[in-house]
């Protein structure tokens, strides 16, 4: 599990709960013995019940045996706003496989019990709220889940779901954006645990060719405001951007791009996953 | 019904009550902080107010007159029935009020691009139509199922000099052309306004399409006054996402006024195929802000079926959540039978061809008229006119 407190700190700024938890969390340690090494971590994005809710354990063991450090697992939402055509795609898909939130927090019972490295879970705020967001992140958490990531909710609306995991012992991950203002860098770094999701474009999830130029200037940005580790995510898709971010960033998300892979390969989803991972970072 | 004084909204944070909020993804948060900057200042800059006053006579045909259906009346039996006739802007409907207002305040800001979603085609004709005036680079998002039963609206939109982009996913209807002029909105944020045509949306959406649509309301009111001696007994009028009804209210709050918005009920309430979200939905987060929304125990967001394309949207404007709650306007629905025959009536008896969205609101006041006093006055808000719904209603009356 992610910590074992027994003591409340709800209520206390994040830097100081952060200081004072008695056991670090899984993400924590991951990134921590990632930056010791020198290395990027490599967060694969699957969506829940893509391309088939029996192949979900099967993908995530194969990122982890591949590379991955930590899996984000995306829990579909019929309106992904923040999602291009490969997320909306695989989200509508797996609605339509009959995924629901109750068969994603089995599927990641079941995952934890095979994997050890950190899982999180993506997903708008509504199919939350349905569920009740204390009930979600307790569920989560008891599930084996280390934190949440909820691109519709902004650091100035999420007290609710703050105080909720919190409480639960999960990770928060809140976005910054090229578009974002100081204060908004800001109040992201402070409301946030687990890491900062630094979108890499001014524009909606989807491989692309090439890394914006203002990504960099907007890392050290967050750097100022953040000991927290800075993962960049949205568009990440080819080896050079991994090589262009070595040093600069501490992760990459990658989702769309990986998506895009299993869907060329149906017949055998799991290999092809091995195979675009160990492309995009080859082995050490 | 109330004349206690009502907090109208929002707060510092864009909530009414509990409602709206600014849910959307921290891409686009600088755009509406910029937004909400460049609103309050427009609101306190006379040159800004004498322009939109001024083109809205000139140009939309303001004021709109309010007229006394006396055929319809002495159908019902009953109140008084008075239409706010809306449906005579420029257009054809109330939506050109809120195109005109946002294209005036993205020409202050200095954006050059303006995207905006539609329904039943209203709120797209109306934005390539001040686009057009403005010469301004015009493109609309529309589900495809809608482009279908409102191909005259995208012919016009076209001939506006509008880009007009079909959206096939989801719904194929207003849900999914909102999703999509959304994830246009983070992509071209920089350059481009959003032009939301309803009262819907984070803020200052909502309180902006309110205050643009305010005209309505203050107008009503103000003729009614005149022409009647006293104030209406009930305002009555449709609710997709509820700017026509939002309009009409908001200057009525302060007055013991019964204020009644009519949600689609489709093939009926029951049948699974309907858009009233107040009626028969419950609160949730969808397109930014927190308010009524039809949606499953999984808190997935449901397929909604309505005849009038321009209420076919599973959400509502936040304030209309919160006038429900406080108890300050009341929310009914009508299904589409019902509202097809008080389109009927109200062509054969008053010569006017209604839009099926505001055909809903006069459907439920008529029955209410009967029960009232002849001395009792109904002001329905007719927000349309239903030129757009003809081959809707020929193709009904064929099969």
């Amino acid at each position: 599990m992610a910590t074992k407190t027994s003591i409340s700190f709800a209520g206390w700024p994040a830097r100081e709960r952060r200081r004072i938890r008695l056991r670090v969390t899984r993400l924590e340690s991951t990134f921590a013995r990632l930056r010791a090494e020198g290395r990027l971590a490599l967060i694969a994005y699957l969506t829940v019940g893509y391309p088939r809710l029996d192949l979900t354990p099967t993908l995530v063991r194969a990122a982890a045996a591949s590379g991955a450090d930590a899996i984000e697992l995306g829990i579909p939402f019929s309106d992904p706003l923040a999602d291009g055509r490969t997320i909306q795609a695989a989200s509508q898909l797996a609605l339509k496989g009959g995924v629901t939130v109750a068969r994603a927090l089995e599927m990641a019972k079941a995952v934890r019990e095979q994997v050890e490295i950190p899982l999180l879970f993506m997903t708008y705020l509504n199919p939350i709220l349905a569920y009740g967001v204390e009930r979600f992140c307790r569920a989560a958490h008891e599930a084996g889940i280390d934190g949440l990531i909820v691109p519709d909710l902004p650091a100035s609306e999420a007290s609710d779901l703050r105080r909720a995991a919190e409480a639960a012992a999960l990770d928060l991950v809140f976005f910054v954006a090229p578009t974002s203002r100081e204060a908004a860098i800001e109040a992201a770094c402070e409301a946030a645990s687990g890491f900062i999701y630094c979108i890499a474009v001014t524009g909606v999830t989807g491989a692309r060719a090439e890394l914006d130029p203002a990504l960099l200037p907007l890392i050290e940005t967050v750097r100022r405001h953040t000991t927290l580790p800075v993962v960049v995510g949205f568009g990440i898709s080819r080896p050079e951007h991994l090589q262009a971010l070595q040093g600069k960033a501490d992760g990459v998300i990658v989702a769309s791009a990986l998506l895009d892979a299993i869907a060329q390969s149906p017949g055998d989803p799991a290999s092809r996953v091995r195979q675009f991972l160990t492309g995009l970072r080859p082995p050490p | 019904m109330s004349s206690a004084k009502l907090d109208r909204g929002p707060d510092g944070r864009g909530r009414y009550g509990r409602y709206g909020g600014q849910f959307i993804p921290e891409t686009l948060m600088a755009a509406v902080e910029e937004l909400t900057a460049a609103f309050e200042a427009a609101q306190h800059d006379e040159g800004f107010r004498r322009e939109f006053e001024e083109l809205s006579r000139s140009f939309s045909g303001r004021p709109t007159p309010v007229y006394r259906a006396d055929r319809l009346s002495a159908k019902a039996g009953g109140a008084r029935i008075w239409l706010k006739r809306e449906d005579l802007c420029h257009t054809g409907a109330h939506k050109i009020n809120n195109a005109l207002g946002q294209v005036l305040l993205a020409r202050r800001m200095g954006k050059q691009r303006i995207i905006a979603e539609t329904g039943a085609g209203q709120h797209g004709v109306a934005v390539a139509t001040v686009c057009a005036k403005f010469g301004l680079t015009c493109e609309v998002y529309m589900g495809v199922d809608d482009m279908a039963r409102q191909a005259m609206n995208v012919y016009k939109m076209r001939l506006l000099g509008a880009t007009v982009t079909p959206v096939e996913t989801g719904s194929k209807t207003l849900k999914d052309a909102t999703n999509e002029a959304i994830r246009d909105w983070v992509t071209n944020v920089r350059t481009t306004h959003y032009v939301i045509g309803s009262a819907v949306g984070p803020h200052p959406y909502p309180l902006m399409v309110r205050e643009f649509q305010s005209v309505i309301g203050r107008e009503a009111r103000a003729q009614m006054l005149a022409q009647t001696g006293r104030l209406p007994t009930v305002v009555v009028a449709c609710v997709g996402g509820g700017s026509n009804a939002i309009g009409i209210f908001a200057p009525f709050y302060d007055d013991p006024v019964r204020l009644i918005g009519v949600e689609a009920a489709g093939r009926g309430l029951n049948s699974g195929a309907h858009a009233a979200s107040i009626v028969g939905g419950r609160p949730g987060v969808l397109h930014g802000s927190f308010s009524y929304l039809l949606q499953d125990e999984d808190g997935q967001v449901l397929a909604t079926h309505s005849i009038s394309a321009g209420l076919d949207y599973p959400g509502v404007g936040p304030e209309h959540a919160f006038l429900h709650e406080a108890h300050r306007a009341e929310y009914v629905s009508v299904t589409d039978e019902q509202a097809l025959g008080a389109f009927h009536e109200t062509c054969r008896l008053e010569g006017i061809i209604p839009a099926l969205e505001s055909s809903h609101a006069i459907a439920y006041a008529m029955p209410l008229a009967a029960e009232l006093a002849a001395d009792d006055t109904v002001l329905i808000n007719l927000s349309g006119r239903g030129d757009k719904d003809l081959d809707i209603v020929r193709g009904l009356a064929g099969a």
